[in-house]
C-alpha cells in the first residue's frame, strides 16, 4: 500500500483517481488543486509517491512538473509520476534527469483509463522504478531511425518495452513469449547498439533511454 | 481647432518656427554650394543627398511642432525599411514620395515661411509690445522716446496713452495672428501628413497585425477550453468505465471494453485536434522545443540543428505553424527522404534582431512559392511580422525553405 499525494486541478479526475487508487488498496493521504498546495502537503505527510498533473494554476502552463522537478531536487528519492495531457519528450527528459532516473514516471493523463496498468505504472515507481510513456517511447524510437535499422521488428518491440520501463516478466506476457526469449532478444539488442550488457532491470531501463535520447 | 492657450501657443508656433527656419535656410544653402562644387570631386554627390534627404528630420520635426497648434496628430508618412542598416533606410526613402514633399517643405521653410513667419510676429506682438514698454522706455530715456521708431513721446501721460493704445492694439491682433499661425499649420500638415493611400496602408497593415494577434489568443482559447473540459471530462469517463470493467459480469464488462475503446479513442484524436491547435510545449518551451517537437511527428525523418532563445510570443507562433507547415509540404509533396532544420538568432538592438530558419530537404523540388499551396499562407504569416520567405526549389531538387523575421 502507498500513501499517496495527489495533485490535479479538474476535480472530476482527482475525485476519480482518489477512487481509482483506493480501488487498488492505496491511501491518497491529500488530494490538492495547485502546486503550491502539492508542495505543503508534501512537506505535511511525506508520502511515498507524488502524482501530479502537468498543468495546473495559477498559470496553466507547467506549474505541477516544475513542482515535481522542486520536490525531486530536495529529496531525489522521492517517487514522483507525472501525468501529462500531451505527450512531451522535454518534460520527460527533465524528469528523467533527476535523481539519476529511480522512481520517476511520465505517462499521458489518458493512460488513467486502462486502470489495471496504471497501478502496475503506479506501483512500480513507488518501488523505485522508472515508467515512461509508450508514446514517448515511439516518438524516440522515431527519432533514432538510423542505428535501430540493424534491429528486427520484433527487437524494436522489445527495446521499446524495455524504455518503457518494463520488466522481463512482463515483456513476456505482453509478447506472449517465454522470459528466455526476451532475455535473449535483449542480450541481441544490447550487443547491436554497443550497450552494456545488466541484469538489473532499472540500469537497463536508464541505459536504454539514455541511448535513445541520444 | 485653436483652443483659449491658442494665441500663446500660436505666438509660440511662430517664434520656434523663426528659430528652426533661419538655421535651416543656412544649412540648405551650405549643403547646396559645397555639393555643388564638390561634384566635380565626386565628393559633393553624397552632399547632394544628404541634401536631398534633409527633408526627413525637417519633417520630423515639424510634425513635432504641430503639435503646439494642431491638437490631431500627425503620423509619419514613411515606411519601416524591411531590413535595417543606413543603406536600406535611405535606399527607401527615395523612392517614397513622402520625402520628396518633405523636402519640399523644407525649401518652403527656409525661404518663404520663416521670413513670413518673423513679419506677422513684429507686426503682431512686436509693436503693440513696445507701445505697452513706452512708459519704462520713457523712465529709461529721460525727458523724450520714440515708440517703435515711429512716435515721439515727451510726457508720461502720453506714454500712459501709448501703452493703453498698445494693450488694445495686442488683444485686437491675437486672432488674426492665431488664424495665421493656423494657416500656417495647414500647409505644413498638407505637406507633411501621410497621403489618403499611405495612412490606409499603414492602418490596414496595422489592422492585419491586429487580426492576426486576434485569431491568435482565439486559437489559445480554444485550446484551453477543450484541455479543461471536454478533454478532463473524457478521461475521467475512460477511467470511470476502466473501474466498471473490472467489477463487471462478463459479458456486462465486454460492452464496458467496447464503449471503452470508443472513448479512448475519442481522447486520442481529440488530443491530437488539441495540440495541432496549439501545441503547449510551444508556450512552455518555446520555439527551439516545439521544433523538435514537430520533427518528432514529422513523416520524414528530420535532422535538427536549432538553437534558439525565448522570442517574443507572436514571432515564436508564427515560426512554428510555418516549420510545421513546411514539414507538411515536405511529407506530401517532396517524396523526400530527409529533412534538415536549422534555426539561429541573431541578436541586435531592439527590432534589428534576426530570426532565421532553414527547411532543406533532398526531395523532387519544384515548389512553388506562388502557386497556391500552403507556401502563400505561409509567406503570409509571415509578412505580418515584417517576415520574409524564400523558396529555391529547382525541378529535381532539393528545396530549400528560408524564413526570417525580424524580432
Amino acid at each position: 500500500m502507498l500513501r499517496v499525494v495527489l495533485a490535479e486541478d479538474s476535480v472530476l479526475l482527482r475525485e476519480g483517481l482518489v477512487g481509482l487508487l483506493g480501488r487498488f488498496g492505496h491511501e491518497v493521504v491529500a488530494a490538492v488543486g495547485d502546486a503550491r498546495a502539492l508542495r505543503d502537503a508534501v512537506a505535511a505527510h511525506s508520502p511515498d509517491l507524488v502524482l501530479t498533473d502537468v498543468r495546473m494554476p495559477p498559470g496553466f502552463q507547467d506549474e505541477g512538473l516544475r513542482e515535481a522537478l522542486a520536490l525531486r531536487a530536495a529529496d531525489p528519492r522521492l517517487p514522483v509520476l507525472v501525468l501529462s495531457q500531451y505527450v512531451q519528450r522535454a518534460y520527460a527528459a527533465e524528469l528523467l534527469g533527476t535523481g539519476d532516473g529511480t522512481g520517476v514516471g511520465y505517462l499521458l493523463k489518458d493512460r488513467v483509463g486502462q486502470v489495471e496498468q496504471f497501478a502496475e505504472a503506479v506501483e512500480r515507481v513507488g518501488a523505485g522504478g522508472t515508467v515512461v510513456d509508450p508514446e514517448v517511447v515511439r516518438q524516440l524510437l522515431r527519432r533514432r531511425r538510423d542505428p535501430l535499422e540493424a534491429l528486427t521488428p520484433r527487437e524494436r518491440e522489445v527495446l521499446g518495452l524495455v524504455a518503457e520501463g518494463r520488466s522481463n516478466s512482463a515483456i513476456a506476457r505482453e509478447l506472449v513469449v517465454t522470459e528466455a526469449a526476451v532475455g535473449k532478444h535483449i542480450g541481441n539488442i544490447l550487443g547491436k547498439l554497443d550497450l552494456p550488457p545488466a541484469q538489473d532491470t532499472h540500469r537497463r531501463v536508464l541505459a536504454v533511454l539514455a541511448y535513445l535520447r541520444g | 481647432m485653436i483652443s483659449r492657450a491658442g494665441p500663446w501657443r500660436a505666438a509660440g508656433y511662430l517664434v520656434t518656427g523663426v528659430l528652426v527656419g533661419a538655421p535651416l535656410l543656412v544649412g540648405l544653402l551650405v549643403l547646396a554650394v559645397a555639393g555643388a562644387a564638390l561634384t566635380p570631386l565626386l565628393v559633393g554627390l553624397p552632399l547632394l543627398a544628404l541634401l536631398a534627404l534633409a527633408g526627413v528630420p525637417v519633417g520630423a520635426m515639424e510634425r513635432w511642432r504641430l503639435r503646439l497648434v494642431d491638437p490631431a496628430p500627425v503620423p509619419a508618412p514613411h515606411r519601416t525599411p524591411d531590413v535595417p542598416g543606413l543603406a536600406a533606410w535611405a535606399g527607401l526613402r527615395f523612392t517614397e514620395r513622402a520625402t520628396w514633399r518633405e523636402l519640399g517643405y523644407a525649401v518652403l521653410l527656409a525661404a518663404v515661411l520663416w521670413p513670413l513667419d518673423l513679419l506677422v510676429l513684429t507686426g503682431a506682438a512686436g509693436i503693440p509690445g513696445a507701445m505697452i514698454g513706452a512708459p519704462a522706455q520713457l523712465a529709461l530715456a529721460g525727458d523724450e522716446t520714440r515708440v517703435a521708431k515711429l512716435w515721439l513721446i515727451d510726457s508720461y501721460g502720453q506714454a500712459c496713452l501709448c501703452a493703453a493704445g498698445g494693450t488694445v492694439l495686442l488683444l485686437a491682433l491675437l486672432w488674426p495672428l492665431a488664424r495665421y499661425a493656423r494657416a500656417r499649420a495647414a500647409v505644413a500638415r498638407l505637406l507633411l501628413a501621410p497621403r489618403e493611400t499611405e495612412r490606409q496602408l499603414a492602418e490596414v497593415t496595422r489592422s492585419r497585425a491586429r487580426l492576426v494577434a486576434a485569431f491568435e489568443a482565439e486559437r489559445r482559447r480554444i485550446e484551453r477550453d477543450l484541455h479543461d473540459g471536454a478533454q478532463q471530462r473524457l478521461v475521467a469517463l475512460s477511467m470511470q468505465l476502466g473501474l466498471a470493467r473490472l467489477d463487471a459480469p462478463p459479458e456486462l464488462a465486454q460492452r464496458l471494453a467496447a464503449a471503452h475503446r470508443d472513448a479512448d479513442q475519442a481522447l486520442g484524436e481529440l488530443r491530437e485536434l488539441i495540440h495541432g491547435i496549439h501545441p503547449q510545449v510551444l508556450a512552455d518551451y518555446g520555439l527551439g522545443d516545439a521544433i523538435a517537437d514537430a520533427a518528432d511527428r514529422s513523416a520524414v525523418p528530420v535532422e535538427l540543428d536549432v538553437e534558439l532563445p525565448r522570442l517574443a510570443e507572436p514571432v515564436e507562433s508564427a515560426a512554428y505553424f510555418a516549420v510545421r507547415e513546411a514539414l507538411a509540404n515536405v511529407g506530401r509533396h517532396s517524396r523526400a527522404r530527409r529533412v534538415w532544420i536549422s534555426g539561429r538568432y541573431a541578436r541586435g538592438r531592439p527590432g534589428e534582431g534576426r530570426l532565421r530558419i532553414e527547411v532543406r530537404d533532398d526531395g523532387c523540388g519544384g515548389a512553388d512559392a506562388r502557386a497556391g499551396t500552403g507556401l502563400t499562407g505561409l509567406t503570409d504569416r509571415l509578412a505580418v511580422l515584417d517576415g520574409t520567405l524564400t523558396v529555391d526549389s529547382p525541378s529535381g531538387g532539393p528545396t530549400v525553405l528560408h524564413m526570417e523575421i525580424p524580432c
